[in-house]
């Protein structure tokens, strides 16, 4: 028995989710680090949904971006690096009451966790991953990365960067992913918008999410960023309207379309590349629980075990 | 057959029909059947202890199985009694050989006196040698006459089943309601063939070649409740299920994937999931998921998987997060004897992890005892919110053995998450009590919500650096594992309670220990043994139990080190700094002959 519950506490009304709710440690990240526009996407992102505090869960792995837990005040976990993706589906899976966040870089996600990622989107599994791309090894100070840009000069390719990066949209829509979105840490109201329609989705939605890494990478996405001279790219999605420039507009549930949207030169485009419909892992698994329960007519737990013993006689 | 001679030196067949030669009274058989492992004789041997169990009887096999995917010498061995069967015996009474390689392999395990029974279309056995009774019975072609041409020589396993059943004496309608049950699934044809290819075994005069016929006598046991027969792997699943376990994931190695595939299709009959993941890490890190979301969960694997859920473990011994690690040892390192049995993983258990990240270690003993070790890792793991490993092996695995039905409804747990509010002022990581950790769902009634981290951290889970508080967390997480040891139990001693020898053993060992100190004893030495299910910590107070012999000798199956020790005598040396704590190891990837401890450690 837990002590806990021999003095049953009275639950206060329930009080509007306010930002300052959602706010725990300051950040320690450097000044104008392209993930504090992140987070404070994520604060509002919250404050506007107005979902119950106790069944947001913040999740991450290991690098920068993935001290995010630290910086939301909700349930969280800090886990191991690249892993984060089984264990926010166990969560997902355990727990449908809640709703599942997953933040990281592009090393734990990509790299060390690139397995994990394209299971978890082929499983699809109920859950919100936002991938804080800056192209760059921050945490342990400038190693090449997954995405780091050919020629990119690292302490770990000094004379510049020559293994072929991975492009993390084309990965997660071979994988299975049923929400593949690419957001700009500049543009917070678009970041707004898609993480509101990647949670919205049910299944493996995952944004990638450019954000400079101001030490190690400065600079590195300029070029999509009205504000230094470049141009913020958007994907037009068809509207379904029949009008002759809907033609042009993007199916976001044509497979072959996405990829070849996901192969625009750098800085390529923003918005939702691939979204579809199919049953999550957490909708089968369920299936299946039901029917297993129905055809043993919801007999208690140690009725059923007593049936199994009684085979074993 | 351990009752006074029961066979003459030699037997000759004769001509005349035997039909009345009446049965002699056994205690104790020990059975081997040695083919090849598509020949199913696991199914045959399954089916004798099956039955023995239902007969009220001991039962214990053991079996081996070549690791390739198909085919390749595999034997199956029974030994049933009617009292205590504690190993599954140094010799056979009866080895029943498929093909020649099955005799020559085999025969050395065959005692003097012993018979052999062979397939006289595959066997040429030396009938020269006039230690053992010869049994020629032409197996393969009655079994293809009985069951017609298109079978082919399917269905010999259950020809010898019926074989064994007229010898033995053994309750035939049982075994057919037996073989209906295993097979009823299945097309009806597939019940028909094997019912008649039992009766063709049954119905073989075997009277004609074999002097005497054999009988159990009635089991003396008192028990009053059923007996259930089952492996390791089985038991250790629903014992599982019986601890309330409801969620957990892995990845399929020998010997351990039986485990995870009986729970993936058990848990959803309870309501939860068990997941097969794409590899042991993400297998480790999902079974922390469901642990971190409220439902304590297992994941499992054999050494080299264990090896790469390593730094997820540690993780879960700095964020203190319960969980269960099954490790179904093998033979190690790397890949290793995958078919064999070694206990070669206890220090991985233990000392496996990075940093000082103290975890629990618990061995299962006796294939009754995985069902009642999985319910008290549980109870640990809960109570301590640690991962707590519980360490089977391939013998244990595959073995069956029949035991005391449990009681279940007083046994089952049933947790839900515990998401009761949480008053102010909760502290995820309190220096001064265990942790206990708040699932999400859980509302804290102070706003301040827990994140459980790897990070050193402070009280409130705060990442710190603070070397003070390194210290102090070091050892908050060490504090609760001494704590345990204090509540665990010395376990008793078996055989004499002091004197010259005591034998100390962990994991499977458990049965031929136990009987070489009953050995021992007739031939009136003064030996004792201890077997430890609690590894890590150990029990405190054993320091009593050691005083009271002269020699220590500790028994286990893996090299002897270095320095001369195996694993848990290592352990044990360090923990107690006692000189007349001695070795004997083993590693030849099978299980311990009573005699070879005889032998080895009581020289």
């Amino acid at each position: 028995m837990n002590p806990l519950d021999a003095v049953p506490p009275v639950a206060p009304e329930r009080e509007k989710l306010t930002k300052k709710a959602v706010t725990a440690d300051h950040p320690t990240w450097c000044p104008a680090c392209g993930d504090f526009a992140v987070l404070a996407s994520f604060y509002k992102v919250l404050e506007k949904r107005q979902l119950p505090h106790e069944n947001i869960v913040t999740l991450a792995g290991i690098g920068c971006s993935s001290r995010f837990p630290y910086f939301v005040n909700t349930h969280g976990a800090h886990f191991i690096h690249g892993r984060s993706v089984p264990l926010a589906s166990a969560i997902s899976l355990a727990r449908p009451d809640l709703h599942v966040f997953l933040f990281g870089g592009d090393g734990d996600g990509l790299s060390i966790g690139g397995n994990h990622l394209d299971h978890g989107a082929r499983k699809n599994v109920n859950l919100t991953y936002v991938i804080m791309d800056n192209f760059v090894y921050g945490l342990t100070k400038k190693q090449t990365s997954p995405t780091s840009p050919i020629g990119y000069k690292s302490k770990t390719d000094p004379t510049g960067v020559i293994d072929h990066p991975v492009n993390p949209i084309k990965k997660l829509i071979a994988a299975g992913a049923t929400f593949v979105a690419r957001t700009h840490a500049a543009q917070v109201n678009h970041m707004i918008q898609m993480m509101e329609r990647a949670m919205d989705h049910d299944g493996f939605s995952v944004i990638e999410c450019l954000s400079e890494c101001i030490e190690f990478f400065p600079g590195a996405f300029d070029a999509g960023n009205p504000r230094k001279g470049g141009e913020f790219k958007v994907i037009e999605e068809k509207k379904w309207d029949d009008s002759p420039e809907d033609e042009a507009r993007h199916d976001v549930t044509d497979e072959i379309a996405a990829y070849r949207l996901a192969d625009v030169a750098f800085p390529g485009l923003f918005g939702v590349f691939y979204e579809i419909d199919r049953p999550t892992k957490n909708a089968l698994e369920q299936k299946w629980v039901e029917s297993s329960r129905a055809k043993l007519n919801h007999a208690s737990d140690v009725e059923v075990l007593q049936k199994t013993f009684d085979r074993m006689k | 057959m351990s009752s006074s001679p029961v066979l003459p030196e030699s037997a000759t067949p004769t001509s005349a029909g035997r039909a009345d030669l009446r049965p002699e009274h056994i205690r104790d058989a020990v059975i081997r059947l040695a083919g090849n492992s598509q020949d199913g004789i696991q199914t045959a041997g399954a089916f004798l202890a099956r039955l023995a169990g239902r007969s009220a009887q001991e039962v214990m096999t053991y079996m081996t199985i070549p690791s390739t995917i198909s085919g390749g010498p595999s034997i199956f061995q029974v030994r049933i009694g009617s009292g205590e069967v504690l190993s599954a015996g140094d010799e056979a009474d009866f080895l029943v050989a498929f093909y020649q390689h099955s005799y020559t392999e085999h025969i050395y395990f065959l005692r003097e006196g012993g018979v052999l029974l062979y397939d006289s279309d595959q066997v040429q056995p030396n009938l020269e040698d006039k230690r053992f009774v010869y049994v020629g019975v032409p197996i393969t072609g009655l079994t293809v006459e009985a069951l017609g041409g298109t079978a082919k020589d399917k269905g010999k396993n259950i020809f010898v089943l019926g074989l064994l059943a007229s010898i033995f004496r053994l309750n035939p309608d049982k075994l057919k309601a037996l073989i209906r049950e295993r097979f009823g699934g299945k097309d009806e044809s597939v019940v028909n063939t094997a019912i008649t290819a039992f009766q063709a075994g049954y119905a073989y005069p075997v009277g004609n070649v074999l002097t005497h016929l054999y009988e159990f006598e009635p089991s003396p046991r008192k028990s009053e409740r059923a007996q259930v027969t089952m492996d390791g792997n089985q038991a250790l699943a629903y014992g599982l299920i019986a601890a309330g376990v409801r969620y957990g994931a892995g990845y399929p190695i020998t010997p351990w994937s039986s485990v995870m595939e009986i729970l993936r299709s058990e848990f959803p009959k309870y309501g939860g999931l068990f997941v097969q993941a794409e590899d042991e890490l993400a297998s480790v890190s999902l079974a922390l998921g469901f642990s971190y979301s409220g439902w304590l969960a297992v994941t499992g694997s054999a050494g080299p998987g264990i090896s790469l859920k390593a730094e997820a473990i540690g993780w879960a011994s700095m964020a203190e997060i319960p969980l269960i690690v099954v490790n179904v040892q093998r033979g190690g390192p790397s890949t290793g004897l995958p078919t064999n049995v070694e206990q070669s993983d206890l220090h991985q258990a233990v000392f496996g992890g990075h940093g000082d990240s103290p975890r629990v270690v618990l061995a299962a003993d006796t294939v009754e005892d995985c069902f009642y070790i999985a319910i008290e890792a549980a109870r640990i793991a809960r109570k301590y919110s640690t991962p707590v490993f519980i360490l089977s092996d391939s013998s244990l695995a595959t073995r069956i053995e029949a035991f005391d039905e449990p009681h279940l409804s007083e046994l089952m747990v049933n947790p839900k998450p515990d998401m009761s509010p949480r008053p102010p002022g909760t502290k995820p990581y309190p220096l001064e009590q265990i942790t206990q950790h708040s699932p999400p769902g859980t509302r804290m009634l102070d706003g301040k919500y827990p994140v459980m981290t790897g990070l050193e951290h402070d009280e409130m889970g705060h990442p710190t650096a603070s070397a003070r508080m390194h210290s102090s967390m070091t050892a908050k997480r060490r504090k609760k594992y001494q704590q345990l040891a204090d509540e665990l139990p010395v376990p008793p001693v078996h055989g004499d309670q002091e004197g010259e020898t005591l034998l100390i053993g962990w994991g499977s060992t458990y049965g031929p220990i136990s009987e070489a100190v009953n050995q021992a004893r007739d031939r009136g030495e003064s030996v004792g043994s201890l077997h430890l299910r609690h590894l890590h910590p150990l029990p405190t107070g054993l320091e009593a139990v050691f005083d009271r012999f002269k020699r220590i000798v500790v028994v286990e199956m893996n090299d002897q080190g270095l320095y001369g020790y195996g694993q848990l005598a290592t352990l044990l040396r360090a923990r107690f700094c006692d000189p007349k704590i001695e070795s004997f190891t083993k590693t030849d990837g099978l299980t311990f002959r009573v005699r070879e401890i005889l032998e080895g450690a009581l020289k």
